[in-house]
């Protein structure tokens, strides 16, 4: 039902389409735009720049990109930076990124690799998103927070707190190596490495970890009926199993290899996040934007809504040639008068076509988490702004 | 912004609210005026304190029991503020703790010029401060250090002892080495965690809405980070700055002295090094310098700029002469910050060729000097340029007007240019140096008496230096002066080790002079 059979060849010609009925600009825009807070924040955008929405609908109609990334919002338009004088050209903000992608976990799940996904490795994203939610909100104290699907294989974080957009490099960089447990590549074999005292963020990842990885590594990926998986071999002389009763791994050990945690250790091994700390530090790094399509799925790029997140299945994400074809759907009556009404004002008109067009096709419950994403934005931002001219008496 | 009705008052000049801290950053120099005495005597005795500091560093475990003892000691007796209250009754007859607070201030400042010259001295000087600084902050009570984090815009709160309880068992895993006991007794503060990369990028704190909870042993190491960062741009700003400072002839002498009497390493590696003195330099140039050495410090003094050429033959003549690198540094960045170039343009493009210079970059080949031949015979200048051999390659008409200049007398210079036309470069030059000195070459030979040698110089003292320095242009006109290496060999060899050893090198010489008459 849902793929609706996406074929590349066709993309040249639904992308237009795409963006003139269905792209939701009127959010986008004020996404990026950030409520105005800061006047020439929009202008400053990577590459191409806008002042207005209308100037972003037509230049995006008429570019029809296949791929829209983000960047920083820099101090001076980017068409400029050759006429600026250097150092003074700087990125001034940025949203604090994450990218959490399958592929890194090609060592560690049995059922795909490199850039297939199935409903049994999909569970490591949920996982993922469960512990980085968790920890940005409750240690860092950020509350804006989009989870977005890449379209293929893995997940974005897009952190949107005003703290969030000023952080340094080195702070940026420090928040992500807090964030890391699992070090190492094709050389080492026991990823995780856990002493005394356990740091409470790790028993935090601990607890969600354990709530699913019984379905997850003991089940579907079958951990232990493999004895392929690598690092058991530090284990020698050592039985793994795992514990129904208390829902753990344990570990009987004869040799002394493996510190007091291996238990841990393997869990975390199997399940907790990877994240390219790299995507996260640089200020400069491009990231793939929200509500773009993905060239080789077709599939769009949707917000995530963490209240139905264990239900989230990335194989019943919209593709674009789906909602295309939603769209050629016989309208209903009132749509038409409607259409009456649009024709004594055509630019009010293009908007309420497309916010009727999207709202008919399965991209609608996506453009609503965006939608209450924006919303508390928005809130939070006149909170604050009442708090300024509190203090400045501003009346 | 206008706060139009709620305006705070101003801070008024009253003695309680300039120091109204025992501890301070010392973000603001002092605005006062001063007496040299008080000038003096604050100096030696701040660098009493930090030398005391270090040596009770090294023979205590710091922060222990007699480390403290010890500490506390050197600070009664040197009159430097530890913790009383600003309003405490003074001591019969001793210093006001205002006076003392005052006295830190100013201190602190006057040794910030005498230390931030040189690498080592900066280095020893944050070191101290450092552990001078870790040691009153640890003996303030809690009360004055949350005042003290406050008035610096350090806005940490301390935890309060109901969260503290809350969160215990959080608090004690997240730490290292905490236990129940601990984390009740400790204090704990609250850091925005941007101000605490280190801790949190290692997970070695605990994190709640954005806060870091940092123990207090943990406050001062950020603290301690912030005052280093301050204290090192400071120092970097100052040393631009020193040039002007050292003009005034009566701080120039105490801070010399001042720099000179920390022991610490052995900041001279040959002991050629650190003879001379930037402000020698100019002086020098007249009297001592060979004349090709001379023109180039004096383009350099009027174009604030020499080009490459003439700084690879000037920079490494003054390396031979005893310049350290840092010394040569600053003299190049004083010099050149003067023209086009900024402090940072030099940095980044000039200082690096200084250290190359020096045998510290690159192949990390410690050049020697030009010797005359190759001044002579290579690289001729071109148009903007100052290096070379003026002998060689000055036409004759300039070469007359500059000797005029530098009052030879007229048949000096006629003898100058004779020797100049039958391509004597050489012999012009030491003729030109027999001219200016008032020395006559074979009146050396003859009489190889050290002692009337040294009469024809200006003063017994000079001499010591200067003919150290005569000679060792020397080594930059090899074939000839060399010669007279020779004969004071025995007598000059103690002063300069370098001479004697390049000395030894060329004896060969002895017999071109014989055959040139």
């Amino acid at each position: 039902m849902s793929t609706s059979d996406y074929d590349p060849a066709c993309l040249p010609d639904l992308l237009p389409l795409y963006y003139r009925r269905l792209f939701p600009f009127s959010q986008y825009y004020r996404w990026l735009s950030y409520g105005g807070v800061s006047k020439n924040y929009f202008q400053n955008r990577e590459y191409q720049s806008f002042t207005t929405q209308n100037e972003l609908e037509k230049e995006m109609q008429k570019m029809v990109p296949y791929k829209i990334d983000i960047g920083a919002v820099y101090s001076h338009r980017p068409s400029q930076h050759n006429a600026v004088k250097s150092g003074t050209f700087q990125a001034l903000e940025k949203e604090l990124v994450f990218d959490i992608d399958m592929t890194d976990y090609d060592d560690v799940r049995r059922c795909c690799s490199a850039a297939d996904i199935c409903s049994k490795c999909w569970t490591l994203m949920t996982i993922a998103i469960r512990i980085l939610d968790r920890a940005l909100r409750e240690d860092f104290g950020f509350h804006h927070l989009l989870w977005v699907y890449s379209g293929r294989r893995g997940v974005h974080c897009w952190v949107c707190d005003d703290a969030a957009r000023k952080l340094s490099v080195a702070a940026r960089s420090a928040v992500a190596e807090y964030l890391s447990l699992v070090k190492g590549g094709e050389e080492t074999v026991r990823k995780v490495v856990l002493s005394d005292p356990i740091h409470p963020f790790i028993n935090h990842s601990l607890s969600v970890v354990e709530r699913y990885f019984q379905q997850y590594a003991i089940v579907d990926q079958d951990i232990l009926g493999s004895k392929e998986i690598k690092f058991h071999n530090s284990l020698e002389g050592s039985s793994v199993s795992y514990d129904l009763h208390f829902s753990c791994v344990s570990v009987k050990s004869n040799s002394k290899k493996g510190g007091q945690y291996f238990d841990k250790e393997i869990m975390l091994q199997y399940c907790y996040p990877r994240l390219d700390v790299n995507v996260s530090k640089g200020v400069n790094h491009l990231l793939k934007s929200p509500f773009s399509v993905h060239p080789k799925t077709g599939r769009i790029s949707v917000p995530i809504d963490l209240k139905e997140l264990d239900t989230f299945d990335p194989f019943e994400v919209p593709t674009i040639s789906l909602i295309c074809e939603e769209l050629e759907k016989p309208r209903a009556e009132e749509a038409e008068e409607d259409d009456m009404k649009d024709k004594e004002n055509e630019q009010e008109a293009g908007e309420r076509r497309r916010i009727r067009d999207y709202k008919r096709t399965s991209l609608a419950k996506y453009v609503k988490v965006f939608d209450r994403f924006l919303e508390a934005m928005a809130r939070s931002r006149k909170g604050e702004m009442l708090k300024k001219s509190d203090l400045q008496k501003d009346f | 912004m206008q706060f139009p009705g709620r305006r705070k008052k101003v801070i008024g000049s009253s003695q309680n609210d300039l120091y109204d801290h025992c501890l301070q950053f010392y973000g603001q120099p002092p605005l006062e005026n001063i007496s040299l005495t008080e000038f003096e005597t604050f100096a030696v005795e701040r660098l009493k304190l930090l030398k005391s500091v270090e040596n009770i560093g090294v023979s205590y475990v710091k922060n222990s029991e007699q480390y403290v003892k010890k500490l506390d000691a050197e600070f009664s007796s040197l009159n430097f503020p530890l913790r009383t209250e600003l309003g405490d009754r003074r001591v019969q007859g001793g210093t006001s703790e205002y006076e003392k607070r005052r006295k830190d201030h100013i201190s602190h400042f006057i040794l910030r010029l005498a230390y931030c010259q040189t690498e080592d001295l900066r280095r020893w000087f944050i070191q101290q401060e450092m552990d001078l600084f870790r040691y009153r902050f640890g003996e303030l009570t809690s009360k004055h250090k949350t005042d003290f984090l406050h008035k610096n815009n350090l806005k940490y709160e301390t935890v309060s002892a109901e969260e503290k309880k809350s969160l215990k068992d959080k608090l004690i895993t997240s730490s290292y080495g905490l236990s129940g006991i601990t984390v009740e007794e400790y204090d704990f503060y609250k850091v925005p965690f941007q101000d605490a990369l280190d801790l949190v990028r290692t997970r070695k704190v605990y994190l709640l809405a954005g806060n870091a909870y940092i123990p207090h042993h943990e406050i001062v190491t950020i603290v301690l980070n912030d005052f280093r960062t301050r204290l090192s741009k400071a120092l970097a700003m100052t040393a631009r700055s020193l040039p002007a400072v050292q003009s005034d002839e009566r701080l120039q002498p105490l801070l010399s002295h001042l720099s000179h009497a920390y022991v610490g390493q052995d900041y001279s590696i040959q002991k050629n090094m650190g003879k001379i003195s930037l402000e020698q330099i100019d002086a020098l140039s007249g009297k001592s310098f060979p004349l090709c050495m001379r023109h180039l410090h004096k383009a350099l003094r009027e174009n604030h700029h020499l080009r490459h050429g003439g700084r690879m033959q000037y920079g490494l003549f003054l390396k031979g002469i005893g310049l350290t690198l840092d010394q040569a540094l600053q003299f190049w960045r004083s010099e050149f910050v003067k023209g086009k170039v900024d402090a940072d343009k030099f940095d980044k493009a000039y200082a690096y060729s200084v250290r190359h210079m020096f045998g510290k970059e690159g192949k990390r080949t410690d050049y020697t000097p030009y010797s005359c031949m190759k001044v002579i015979l290579s690289n001729p200048p071109s148009q903007g340029d100052y290096h070379g051999c003026p002998f060689r390659h000055s036409d004759p008409e300039l070469l007359k007007q500059k000797l005029q200049n530098y009052k030879v007398s007229p048949s000096g210079i006629n003898q100058i240019l004779e020797l100049v036309k039958g391509m004597h470069y050489q012999l012009a030059c030491q003729k030109y140096f027999e001219l200016t000195h008032n020395v006559r070459m074979l009146f050396i030979l003859a009489c190889s008496n050290w002692a009337c040698f040294c009469q024809l110089r200006d003063s017994p003292a000079k001499s010591f230096t200067e003919p150290a320095i005569v000679f060792t242009s020397a080594i930059s006109l090899k074939s000839y002066r060399i010669l007279i290496c020779e004969v004071l060999y025995s007598a000059l060899r103690f002063i300069n080790p370098l001479i004697h050893s390049v000395c030894s090198k060329y004896r060969s010489f002895l017999t071109i002079y014989e055959q040139h008459g």
